[in-house]
């Protein structure tokens, strides 16, 4: 049996839908373009009829509302402020605040890899080598906790009593290559454990399906030109060097904001 | 107290793809079978459904289909003056746990090992000298030949709707196809799946250089099929989501997609989830198994009885088991003596990749859809001025192009901030990765056994692993790389990056999940667990099959010869040990 063509997934299906969705202007267009890269944009647009192209940037009124679930308030402006010096951005150029990472980070420390149910997490307890990976008993959860706390001591002490969320974007960055690099005193752990961690999940929060939280409005697939998890390329797997041309597609659909509730 | 249960034929441990396999064949021989499996029931639908499936975080990051630790994990150590700790979360390998086991995250890559690998030690022994293989390599034949397990490569490959191209029909060279495979009796089941704008890349590439490149061979069907049992699969879409995933298309090979329809809705089989088995039970002569002993998730223990016991679970659990159930005298490293738990290894990776200016849409992919060079895998090329053992095969595999996981950057990236964001947005679109995967030989001081600290969520001993790559194989895989590297530099690239397999192994970044050997094959019971039939030596009525059984790993993905291996064991039982049950080789 074939099921190659599964309208809703083929590419008359692909263009079919976003004709729909432009005329009802609920969706990656009508938020897109304030977002997109502007020669992306223009890359988009240009495969569109152009009565189509170019609506207006409207406000972010499909955004939802779900609450933060992890984070005290201050934990979560050090996310914020440091997954925006990881994956720096801004409207016409998102990065990780644009896309969502930490509310996605949020969302996952809530959860089962927060409390790293999978894991097995019984003693004894010894450092090892590094081969033999992972061997803190904290949880992610526990060490994002413990971390961000010991991290705004350090900078409190180190730049007159200020936390990370209020130093200088340059100062920011300094902290995160001493993090990485082994150069600031976490109690418990080595704070590299918390750094690796946190560039793992930020780059999570980026490129993962949106709906997780991250990745709003397909933004680290967009700067990279992924399409999303589509179904079907049996005719496109051949056309050597030629540019994918439809929108990303999420899970939950294509307007990139819908999230796993 | 355990629970006794109704006995029954035949008790199979886990229900992956030697199992499924195994039933099919025992129950046509209408012996009552079960299967006992530590994960869930998986099915196609609603399981592997395309509206949900296609979901990296869930399943290739956050590991949704694979062995949990916090039920079952090993310990683990690079060598016997260190302490093992334990493997807290998954990293190198990726066992799979539930119905149909690895065989439904695998990524259909399906190889036959050549004809030398099953004599590796007398081959090598006639080629270049006994003296020209290390003191402290356990390396040894198989007991069962290449001719031998032909036609059950061919089963499997039939069973799977394998695509390819045959490079040796009956002995003769095909003009296309793996010019250095041995003879296979009929052309693949499939043609090979479309290419990929970077297989034709590395193809042309590898011809440049004098190479043989050839479309390496996939289950995952190019083309509609119906296999020998009467099941339907689907064409493969080239949705670039089979590695870590279930294919909810009906189109990459699993128990699911190719024999649960069939053995599912047989009266003289049955199967159990949630059930971890702990122990092969032993009569007081300790020759002879009377069945089981299994947990379920509620803690509760039961026994299983059953007239032959056959261990198809992951390498690493069988042989757990049988070092729990004091099946074979354990390995002892230090005097070199006992058997279980001996000869374990693993594959050698080691990738290129390559950064080029055409757009190459990498997202596009299917598991085993790529491009190959056989020319220095096992004694394919003179080893005489390289002074090791082993080989590999070169690839680049298109298998998808994953955000999170399957991007490549330059060499001289950013870690993190403004340059990691403008190469990603350069690079992810135009940019490919070749890959070395080179056998592992086996040696004296790689070897599972029972760890002295660490217990299991029952309180049994954990397994503890002991391993480092040989010396051997560090030089093996660099010269595998250097190749990997010159077709890398042929293809024209921006920039590469070459990325050798540093020292020490280590546990945390994944690399394969081609765990072997521990329950090894073979024709003397002083090196073995079981016989050239996968029949315990010491225990008649247990059979155990998979990976563990390999001497020492070839540099080919196992998968095809584990399902090979299980009918060739099927095939044992059916046609001799049924008749006349008890040992199948006089030791």
């Amino acid at each position: 049996m074939t099921t190659a063509n599964k309208p809703q997934n083929g590419i008359a299906g692909d263009l079919l839908s976003r004709a729909r969705t432009l005329v009802s202007s609920t969706g990656w267009l009508s938020d897109d373009p304030c977002l997109l890269g502007r020669r992306r944009f223009v890359q988009g647009a240009l495969a569109l009829p152009v009565v189509l192209a170019l609506p207006a940037c409207s406000s972010d009124a499909q955004s939802p509302t779900l609450a933060r679930t992890f984070f005290s308030p201050n934990e979560y402006r050090f996310i914020e402020a440091a997954t925006a010096r990881l994956i720096p951005g801004d409207a016409n150029d998102p990065g990780a605040l644009e896309a969502g990472v930490p509310f996605f980070i949020d969302r996952q420390l809530s959860g089962p890899y927060g409390r790293a149910d999978r894991w097995y997490m019984e003693g004894p307890w010894a450092s090892g080598s590094d081969q033999q990976g992972y061997q803190l008993r904290e949880t992610p959860a526990q060490l994002y906790r413990k971390a961000i706390a010991g991290i705004d001591a350090h900078c409190r002490d180190r730049f007159d009593g200020k936390v990370y969320a209020e130093l200088s974007a340059e100062d920011q960055e300094h902290v995160l290559h001493d993090l990485d690099e082994n150069k600031i005193e976490l109690e418990e752990f080595p704070s590299q454990a918390f750094f690796s961690m946190l560039w793992q999940n930020t780059q999570e929060g980026f490129l993962s399906d949106p709906m997780y939280g991250g990745n709003r409005n397909f933004a680290g697939w967009k700067l990279i030109g992924f399409p999303g998890p589509r179904y079907n390329y049996v005719k496109e797997i051949t056309r050597y060097g030629e540019p994918y041309t439809l929108p990303p597609v999420g899970l939950m659909g294509r307007d990139g904001m819908r999230m796993l509730s | 107290m355990a629970k006794r249960l109704r006995p029954v034929d035949v008790v199979l441990v886990g229900f992956g793809w030697t199992a499924s396999i195994i039933a099919q064949e025992l129950t046509e021989e209408g012996l009552q079978v079960l299967a006992l499996e530590r994960g869930v029931d998986r099915a196609t639908v609603p399981d592997f459904a395309t509206t949900h499936i296609q979901d990296e975080l869930k399943y290739a990051v956050r590991d949704g289909l694979f062995q949990a630790p916090v039920r079952e994990t090993l310990s683990f150590r690079n060598s016997r003056d260190q302490t093992a700790l334990p493997m807290r979360n998954l990293g190198s390998f990726r066992p799979g746990a539930g119905v149909g086991g690895a065989g439904v995250h695998w990524n259909g890559q399906t190889w036959r090992f050549l004809p030398d690998d099953f004599v590796l030690r007398s081959h090598t022994e006639e080629r270049y000298g006994a003296d020209f293989i290390p003191e402290d390599l356990t390396i040894q034949d198989w007991g069962v030949s290449y001719e031998e397990l032909e036609p059950y490569y061919d089963r499997f490959e039939y069973l799977c709707g394998v695509s390819g191209l045959a490079g040796n029909l009956g002995g003769t060279r095909q003009s296309k196809g793996n010019p250095f495979e041995g003879a296979r009796s009929r052309p693949y089941p499939l043609p090979p799946l479309e290419r990929s704008a970077g297989s034709l890349m590395f193809d042309k590439a590898a011809r440049e250089l004098g190479y043989h490149p050839f479309a390496a061979p996939a289950a995952n069907a190019s083309r509609p099929y119906k296999n020998p049992l009467g099941v339907q699969m689907g064409q493969c879409t080239y949705c670039g989501f089979c590695e870590w995933f279930g294919c909810g298309n009906y189109s990459k090979a699993s128990p699911q997609s190719t024999i649960l329809p069939v053995l599912l809705k047989k009266d003289n089989f049955t199967y159990r989830t949630g059930c971890d088995v702990t122990r092969v039970v032993l009569d007081s002569t300790g020759k002879k198994a009377k069945g089981v002993l299994y947990r379920d998730l509620q803690g509760q223990e039961y026994e299983q009885p059953a007239q032959l016991v056959i261990l198809c679970a992951f390498a690493h659990h069988n042989v757990h088991l049988l070092l729990l159930s004091g099946i074979g005298t354990p390995y002892d490293p230090a005097s070199a003596t006992g058997v279980t738990g001996r000869n374990y290894a693993y594959q050698i990776t080691s990738s290129v990749e390559v950064f080029v200016d055409e757009l190459i849409n990498p997202y596009m992919g299917a598991g085993a859809l790529g491009q190959a060079i056989d020319d220095f895998n096992t004694d394919n090329f003179d080893h005489g001025p390289e002074g090791f053992i082993g080989g590999g095969y070169i690839a680049l595999w298109t298998t998808g192009g994953r955000p999170i996981l399957q991007h490549h950057l330059p060499k001289d990236t950013p870690k993190w901030g403004a340059g990691w964001k403008k190469a990603m947005a350069e690079n992810y679109l135009k940019s490919v990765s070749i890959s070395t995967h080179g056998s592992v030989v086996s040696h004296r001081q790689a070897y599972l056994d029972l760890d002295p600290t660490y217990k299991d969520i029952y309180g049994n001993p954990m397994l503890r692993l002991t391993f480092d790559f040989h010396d051997n194989d560090y030089r093996m895989s660099d010269f595998l790389t250097a190749k990997a590297e010159g077709i890398a530099k042929a293809m024209g690239p921006r920039s590469i990056n070459v990325k050798n397999r540093k020292k020490p192994y280590s546990i945390v970044p994944y690399q394969t999940t081609h765990n072997t050997g521990g329950a090894v094959m073979g024709d003397d019971p002083r090196t073995s667990v079981v016989n050239r039939y996968l029949q315990s030596w010491d225990v008649p009525n247990v059979f155990v099959v998979g990976a563990c059984n390999f001497p020492q790993n070839g540099g080919y993905n196992p998968t095809g010869t584990v399902g090979a291996l299980a009918y060739w064991a099927a095939d044992a039982i059916r046609g001799m040990y049924l008749k006349n049950p008890g040992p199948l080789v006089q030791a």
